[in-house]
């Protein structure tokens, strides 16, 4: 539906989801980059010259990998990820979501240069915000596409003890059911009003709400505030395969 | 089938998929099914102590869900298989509307398990060491003669301008001043002087190992620039080509006519077949990027781009290379002054010959079998 999410499909007929990251994670990935290379730079600005001559060549060499190779070495060996990136959470990869290559590698990296121009990143970043994806020229050439990297882990707030389960007596579509999750996943950013609030809207699910007790669990009887978020909880945790 | 008796079906496979796409987890439940032999343990306890801080982590972060494997099916469980059936499962669950908490749990084992399948380009099983060698006995030499139009445009566009800038001072000395300021100009002189201590350099302090970091840095940065502006329609390249052509055949000239040549040609003979090639090289893959964008062919606009950077990035990796060459000879050979000028030329003519034969030699007899 949102038109960050591209999709790639694999041989065997499987559709992947690749959301595509904008351009703030990307400069903040990029800055995170940079300020690394500078702290790198730094540091040997202090020890190399003591070994005089010798030092200052291999702080050349140094800063040729550093502004060239530093990212191509990142993005084959950790996953399309360099250290910005994993602190971003995002990924570099091919167009139909495999790995990126060596060459793509080096072509995205080495187009850097044209991406920079005229000032500061302006033309990759003209190009970054024109395109369906958000990518800069050298994505374009390379024919990659910065992704966010699935976190596999339940975000979910379900294991919660004092949330049981609830089977609902509906049959519920599968966006419905997406929903419902999405739901438990972002409940504790929620206030517990606001959660309440929203769990309300869900009417069909919220029949014979209880004034007194629809959970077995030994912690809960104390609190009944939130009966209906807690029965949305319980759905999810229900949809999610914990019965 | 319901959703159930779907995951219960299955939930084996699912699981299976899981350890083996998490390498130290996979190790760990081997690990804990053959019992370590006594002397193995006395070899690596020092190595195994250290992971156990590793395992402990995985444990915590895994229920016991995977400790009800069969180590036997892990050992043997085949992963293509494995995985397409795994994709079978996810099609059959979405076709069957089972929850989307399933489906999330399955296209998220697909998507680890596709990168893992479907590896690009690199490795393949291969060392890099053998890649390494395959590329510069097959690829480049190939990459270079199949796109020899290109080759020969950017070293047109490189040559003739060093070419004729150096015959032109000959005749008007004074023209070397519409290239270089009269500042830049005396520092050459003076790089160039026969009575210098080392030849080549601004000043004699510097040792060969700073100015080898130095070349590789500014060189190769130099070609990688001369590579990458060619995307804006080959200008970059172009401007680059032509800049530099001029450039060096200016000095070129200016010193030979002043009547450095001895210091001077002995000098860059040794290095030059390298470097001068690998900058003609770089041109020629930024040209063929550039060009792809104004003739594609019977390919879409895009696509061309595509294939063209695809190809021309081969020849740059292998001009980085070249460069890297090219700077340790600068740094180590060309500037040493107990070398007599004449072993330098002879040195340099053979340079000359061996990159050439290089690219008109190697790696013929695979082309046949492609």
């Amino acid at each position: 539906m949102l038109d960050t999410i591209k999709t790639a499909e694999t041989p065997e007929g499987v559709e992947l989801k690749l959301t595509c990251v904008s351009f703030y994670s990307r400069s903040v990935a990029w800055l995170i980059d940079t300020l690394i290379h500078g702290v790198i730079i730094i540091l040997l600005l202090f020890i190399l010259p003591r070994l005089g001559d010798f030092g200052m060549g291999l702080l050349f060499i140094v800063m040729f990998f550093l502004s060239w190779l530093y990212p191509v070495f990142f993005e084959i060996y950790f996953q399309g990820q360099t250290p910005g990136k994993k602190a971003m959470k995002i990924q570099v990869l091919q167009i139909d979501g495999t790995m990126v290559s060596w060459g793509a590698s080096l072509i995205r990296n080495l187009l850097r240069t044209v991406d920079f121009l005229p000032f500061f990143y302006a033309l990759g970043v003209m190009t970054m915000l024109m395109s369906k994806d958000f990518r800069r020229l050298g994505d374009l050439v390379a024919n990659t596409i910065v992704v966010y990297k699935r976190d596999l882990k339940d975000k979910a707030f379900l294991d919660q003890e004092f949330v049981g389960i609830y089977t609902p007596e509906i049959t519920l579509s599968g966006k419905e059911q997406q929903t419902i999750i999405s739901y438990a996943e972002r409940f504790e950013y929620f206030s517990p009003e606001r959660a309440e609030e929203l769990a309300l809207l869900a009417v069909p699910l919220m029949d014979k709400l209880p004034s007194q007790s629809i959970h077995l669990t030994e912690k809960a009887p104390t609190e009944f505030e939130n009966p209906a978020s807690e029965r949305l909880l319980g759905i999810a945790n229900y949809l999610m395969g914990r019965r | 089938m319901n959703q159930e008796q779907f995951i219960k079906a299955h939930e084996q496979q699912w699981l299976i998929m899981e350890v083996l796409l998490d390498p130290l987890l996979l190790e760990e439940l081997l690990n804990e099914a053959t019992p370590v032999e006594e002397h193995k343990k006395n070899r690596f306890k020092e190595w195994q102590r250290k992971r156990a801080a590793k395992k402990k982590k995985i444990r915590r972060s895994n229920q016991e869900k995977f400790l009800t494997l069969n180590p036997e099916l892990l050992s043997s469980a085949d992963f293509p298989g494995l995985y397409r059936e795994i994709c079978q499962h996810l099609s059959l669950a979405q076709s069957r509307r089972y929850s989307p908490y399933l489906i999330n749990r399955l296209s998220s084992l697909i998507d680890q398990a596709h990168q893992v399948f479907y590896k690009s380009g690199h490795t393949h099983g291969q060392s890099a060491v053998k890649s390494f060698v395959t590329f510069f006995s097959q690829t480049f030499p190939q990459t270079v003669r199949n796109e020899s139009k290109w080759v020969w445009l950017s070293s047109a566009v490189f040559y003739l301008p060093l070419i004729i800038m150096i015959v032109l001072i000959q005749y008007w000395p004074e023209f070397v001043y519409s290239i270089m300021s009269p500042d830049t100009v005396a520092s050459m002189e003076a790089m160039y002087d026969p009575q210098a201590e080392h030849i080549g350099r601004e000043r004699g302090s510097d040792s060969d190992s700073k100015m080898f970091g130095f070349y590789i840095f500014n060189n190769t940065g130099i070609g990688f620039r001369t590579f990458a502006t060619g995307l804006l329609f080959g200008i970059g390249s172009l401007l680059t080509l032509l800049f530099n052509g001029l450039y060096i055949g200016a000095v070129a000239g200016h010193l030979t006519q002043i009547g450095y040549s001895s210091t001077f040609w002995s000098f860059v003979s040794g290095h030059s077949a390298m470097e001068l090639t690998a900058i003609a090289l770089s041109g020629a893959a930024g040209l063929k990027l550039g060009f792809s964008l104004f003739i594609p062919g019977r390919k879409s606009r895009y696509q061309s781009v595509l294939d063209a950077a695809k190809v021309s990035v081969k020849i740059m990796a292998g001009a980085a290379i070249m460069f890297f060459i090219a700077a340790f000879i600068e740094a180590f050979w060309s500037s040493s002054q107990s070398i007599s000028a004449n072993i330098k030329y002879i040195i340099g003519i053979g340079m000359w010959i061996m990159v050439l034969s290089y690219f008109i030699f190697v790696g013929h007899k695979l082309d046949k079998m492609e």
